[in-house]
């Protein structure tokens, strides 16, 4: 099952279907490769979240292959829960566990899944939330944190697994906007320690300064892809032209 | 209407060593909470199994689960009762039908028929509650396990049932005072429990309505007591914002 390519993740002419006749992904066919940051952007409704949800099967698809570090995701054959313990998500709404104090939401899986000891999960945990600037929360529980801190917490849960790749599904589009910066932040910290991240956002000043390539999306299609500084001073399709008006100037959409 | 109310009855010996009639309330007391109890553990252990069931993947595991559920509510309490009591024993096996007529006592028999019938019948009910409580909560919160790599049994087990539990506690604590209620049916297999121990003290003493005012008030404060108690411990597992946002 190993291919020789070297990409992290491998989309080969990927088709997804919701019901009969909804084509939501139309022969996706994209590669990220080890420790690059690639940012998912497109209307709503194109289909970003079908995208990324893929690749941890999260969303099966219906023909084409799927592949993460070698192994295809989509093989019936292949141990789902196993890969999925290498790639981590960040959800648009956290979905931090509610019941579980914030150094449990860290710490659940490593210890319930990896077998980790609670007192090595606890000792990585405290180091993760020491990463994000949440340290002093490890014992408050989610609904007493705010959505930025949240999501802070929900990034390091993910890292707690050591995963080999991250993806972000507009992980600060249900954020105040004074709170989208810390998010920003912590993700731009990790995409500086060499991560291999996925990032569907609208965030354009993150694409511009993080980015190494923008994908953009539109009904199920991958219609660009580009370095930032290419697609946003030069965008070829007349579907990203018209996006990049509307999300960079929206009030004269 | 001229009824001579008669309360000293309860302290008049029952001619059995130095056992006053008041004892009885407290000995049928003790059975029907002890009846409740072992159905209670029935009916919430089946009825999770059940109700997770309902939610489980798949086709057949579900039918299995509303299956069960549509047979024990559609079919009144006191017949299911006299069908494990007069029917079901007949069916068994001779070796546990034997033991179940003759080897153990009448009271034992009565009491592990009521037990089942109260504990299988309340699943039921229980069942329903948990996939209430498990369809109640966003979708997101399983896919957050699943995301992690914990498997179906692990997002059950430490995700989706602990949170399902804590906000179906108000209509557990109502099934589990049902089943207290509901295990005065007993009476009608002769087990001795708070109302059959009420109706013997009528037999015996002719004093009706001070039997069935203290029956009916040791029912009333259990429950009341029961409801408090139980309003106190939601309050303690209560976590704030549990239902947060939707997301998936
Ligand atoms: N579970 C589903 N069933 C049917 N259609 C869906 C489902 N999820 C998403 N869709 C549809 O698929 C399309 C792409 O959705 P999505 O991937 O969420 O888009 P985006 O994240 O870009 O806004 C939309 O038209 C949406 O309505
Ligand atoms: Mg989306």
């Amino acid at each position: 099952m190993n291919s020789d390519n070297s990409a992290m993740i491998r989309f080969n002419q990927v088709n997804k279907w919701y019901g009969r006749d909804h084509h939501v992904l139309k022969n996706i066919s994209l590669e990220v490769k080890q420790g690059e940051v690639v940012v998912v952007c497109g209307p709503s409704g194109s289909g970003k979240s079908t995208l990324i949800r893929t690749i941890n099967q999260l969303e099966p698809v219906n023909d084409g292959e799927i592949w993460v570090d070698g192994v295809q995701v989509n093989h019936p054959r292949t141990n789902i829960n196993r890969l999925r313990e290498e790639v981590g998500f960040v959800f648009q709404h956290f979905n931090l566990y509610p019941h579980l104090s914030v150094l449990q939401n860290i710490t659940l899986a490593p210890v319930k899944v990896r077998k980790m000891s609670q007192a090595d999960a606890d000792q990585r945990g405290m180091e993760l939330l020491e990463r994000v600037g949440l340290s002093n929360k490890r014992d408050a529980y989610p609904s007493q944190l705010s959505g930025g801190q949240q999501q802070r917490v929900a990034i390091a849960r993910g890292l707690a697994m050591q995963p080999k790749v991250m993806l972000f599904d507009e992980p600060t589009s249900a954020l105040d906007p004074e709170m989208i910066g810390e998010v920003l932040k912590v993700m731009q910290n990790l995409a500086e320690s060499g991560m291999t991240m996925m990032v569907v956002t609208h965030e354009m000043g993150f694409a511009r300064e993080v980015a190494d390539r923008v994908v953009f999306l539109d009904h199920g299609e991958i219609l660009e892809q580009a370095a930032p500084a290419q697609f946003f001073n030069n965008p070829q399709c007349d579907r990203a032209q018209q996006f990049l008006r509307q999300v960079l100037a929206p009030m004269h959409g | 209407m001229n009824y001579h109310w008669d309360w000293g009855v309860f302290f008049r010996s029952t001619g059995v060593g130095h056992e006053i009639y008041l004892d009885w309330f407290f000995s049928g007391l003790a059975m029907t909470l002890g009846l409740a109890l072992a159905g209670w553990i029935i009916a919430l252990v089946l009825g999770t199994v059940l109700g997770v069931m309902r939610t489980l993947p798949g086709k057949v595991l579900p039918r299995i689960a509303g299956a069960y559920v549509d047979l024990f509510r559609n079919v009144p309490l006191l017949v299911q009762l006299f069908i494990w009591y007069y029917v079901i024993p007949d069916w068994l096996p001779d070796a546990i039908g034997n033991w179940l007529k003759q080897d153990i006592s009448p009271t034992t028999n009565a009491f592990i028929t009521v037990m089942v019938c109260l504990g299988l019948f309340t699943a039921a009910r229980v069942c329903e509650q948990v996939r209430t409580g498990i369809q109640a909560l966003p979708r997101g919160q399983a896919n957050a396990g699943y995301a992690l790599g914990l498997n179906i049994v692990q997002v059950y087990r430490h995700i989706v049932v602990p949170q399902a539990f804590r906000i179906i506690i108000p209509p557990l604590t109502s099934e589990f005072l049902n089943i207290i209620k509901n295990s005065s049916v007993a009476s009608l297999v002769a087990l001795p429990e708070l109302l059959g121990q009420t109706k013997q003290l009528v037999d015996f003493s002719a004093a009706q309505f001070e039997a069935y005012t203290v029956g009916t008030l040791i029912y009333f404060v259990v429950n009341i007591a029961l409801m408090f108690f139980m309003r106190w411990v939601e309050k303690r597992l209560r976590v704030p914002g549990l239902i947060a946002l939707g997301g998936k």
